[in-house]
């Protein structure tokens, strides 16, 4: 089948939470016709490829299918946490932005339903 | 359950709903949102509890700091703020108050909204405190000890919803805590209505969860949740906070004041309600382990979304503490580079002031307007990345040091700039800040004597 590759923020939005040194970002799926295919892609394993830079020591993800939702762990991944880091977003709200940059492959017939388009990140003039 | 005086009629089968308000979610939020949703309370005309929520993880350690400066201090500074305008329409319509402010003095803040009420020209509240958490008041030793000598701050356990219901069934008008969970702010006005037992586990879990997502104020009605074309949020300047219903079954609707900003849909719902949770099947309370397992989220149209099939486990055997130590100095500077190859001025700053603060441990670098907050403190993601051409610059750099004249010296370098750096350096600010630290650990329930007392002025 034809695929389209499309960043996960077209299909799913999400929210950081911090406690400690450990992150959790939720991934919400606009879509259930999208679950299936998040629960395929956005695997433990690619979040912490994703991830890697901040050298998780655990990443674990959690699933609620009647929520369409997930939620995934991440240990380690603070710099020690908000009374230690030396990161101006010491809390790690940013992260989910970053989760949510995922590369997912979107089969062509369900592409009608992810959010925005393909560009929207390319703004230079 | 309501044996107040003042409470409100429970006639017309209101009995079956208690409406909570949550009116902050954290010290520092907004001051304003408070208005609509008492409104919101008085024109539902059933019981009615507004809760605020102010204490973050550290703000109970600023609290303790404010008080060794100022023994009448070490409440929730903006307390005048928060419950000056609508004091009278709570007390005058039987809105009971049930907030966390009193922070490292919740005598102190109950005495002030004794002397606030008097001013107005109020009735005599009756303010209860809820007592215990405070673990250095009885033994401060015991807790530095636990820490190797380090200068404790505060160690406080998270009390649960007992107390709370305790002192509504007394009669309480207002009741000021220090640190409780943040759920059982609104769990405790839920047990004194209903008349749950303590180990109704369930109905303890829904309605935990119903505090949860009252707990972060806007956050459940679209603050914290915009992202143009993609999440739009109508009116976020004027964004209303949250009110629940709480049913007797435990299951909750969160509503919105009329009138107000945000939105309240399923999707902003479900993001908050996974908001700094790990485990759903197992999220911990002093009261239950809440599991949202097989919880339903489902969006009632206007601003109504209803979350039900909320499990519960038994509660855990210990409490949860967190201690505040002191844990030396924050040092941060800035300097902007705009222009042909600002990027290439910015990092050889960054070079030369790695080398003048050799030695004092790990110098933090940002290159704001390139990357910054998703690299990582040892730079090992900027290092990745390959100088660009950014244009409009702003360097940052950061270190921490047990001694604040070893951390002064970053923020000497970085105005040192001015005449020894790079080409167009400029607007330099810098900071010197002291840090807490913080640990947690677990306490026996034993250990604890969590009480309610009602202060008389």
């Amino acid at each position: 089948m034809q695929m389209t590759t499309v960043p996960l923020y077209r299909a799913a939005h999400g929210r950081t939470g911090d406690k400690g040194n450990r992150a959790n970002i939720s991934v919400i799926a606009w879509k259930p016709e999208l679950w299936d295919l998040l629960v395929e892609q956005v695997t433990e394993s690619a979040v912490a490829a994703l991830f890697a830079s901040r050298r998780p020591t655990s990443v674990r993800r959690y699933l609620l299918p009647q929520m369409h939702a997930m939620n995934f762990v991440l240990d380690g991944v603070l710099d020690g946490g908000v009374n230690s880091s030396l990161n101006l977003d010491t809390h790690g709200k940013n992260l989910s932005y970053l989760l949510l940059e995922l590369a997912i492959a979107v089969p062509k017939p369900l592409e009608a339903l992810l959010v925005g388009n393909n560009d929207e990140a390319v703004d230079e003039p | 359950m309501d044996t107040s005086p003042h409470s409100r009629s429970t006639a017309n089968g209101t009995d079956e709903v208690l409406y909570v308000g949550g009116a902050a979610g954290f010290s520092g939020d907004r001051t304003d949102a408070t208005g609509p949703v008492v409104d919101a309370l008085i024109n539902a005309a059933g019981p009615a509890v507004l809760i605020f929520e102010t204490l973050a993880e550290r703000t109970l350690a600023l609290a303790q700091l404010a008080k060794r400066q100022d023994p009448s201090k070490g409440y929730e500074p903006l307390l005048d703020d928060l419950l000056e305008p609508v004091l009278a329409r709570c007390l005058a319509h039987g809105i009971r108050i049930v907030s966390n402010f009193g922070a490292a003095n919740p005598e102190g803040a109950a005495r002030r909204i004794l002397a606030m009420a008097a001013e107005q020209g109020l009735r005599k509240p009756r303010v209860a405190v809820v007592l215990g958490d405070d673990l250095l008041a009885d033994d401060k030793a015991e807790w530095s000890d636990r820490l190797s000598g380090r200068h404790v701050v505060s160690a406080n356990a998270y009390l649960g919803a007992e107390a709370i219901a305790d002192a509504l069934r007394d009669g309480a008008d207002v009741v000021v805590c220090g640190r409780v969970a943040d759920p059982s702010l609104v769990l405790g006005p839920a047990l004194a209505h209903f008349g749950w037992s303590l180990t109704d586990w369930d109905r303890l879990a829904g309605a935990t969860m119903a505090g949860h997502l009252l707990e972060c104020g806007a956050q459940v009605c679209g603050g914290y949740y915009a992202d143009p074309g993609f999440k739009d949020v109508p009116n976020l300047a004027n964004v209303g906070f949250p009110i629940a219903e709480i049913y007797a079954d435990g299951s909750c609707v969160i509503g919105k004041p009329n009138g107000t900003g945000g939105i309240v849909d399923a999707h902003c719902v479900k993001e908050q309600l996974l908001y700094e949770i790990h485990d759903p099947q197992a999220y911990l309370t002093p009261d239950v382990v809440a599991d949202i397992g097989t919880a339903i989220v489902t969006d009632l149209g206007s601003n109504r979304v209803r979350l039900a099939g909320v499990r519960g486990h038994a509660r855990p055997d210990e409490l949860k503490v967190n201690i505040c130590y002191e844990n030396g100095w924050l040092a941060e500077g800035e300097i902007s580079y705009a222009g042909a190859r600002a990027e290439a001025r910015a990092r050889l700053a960054a070079d030369i002031l790695r080398g003048r603060l050799s030695g004092l441990g790990p110098l933090r670098v940002d290159l704001i307007g390139v990357f910054s907050v998703f690299g990582d403190d040892s730079g090992s993601a900027l290092s990745q990345r390959q100088p660009g051409h950014g244009r409009d610059v702003r360097l940052r750099v950061a270190l921490s040091h047990q001694d604040q004249a070893a951390a002064e010296r970053l923020t000497r370098e970085v105005t040192a700039l001015y005449t020894c750096g790079p080409a167009g350096g400029g607007g330099v600010r810098t900071s010197l800040r002291p840090r807490l630290g913080l640990e947690s650990c677990t306490v026996a329930r034993d250990r604890v004597r969590m009480r309610h007392i009602f202060i008389e002025q």
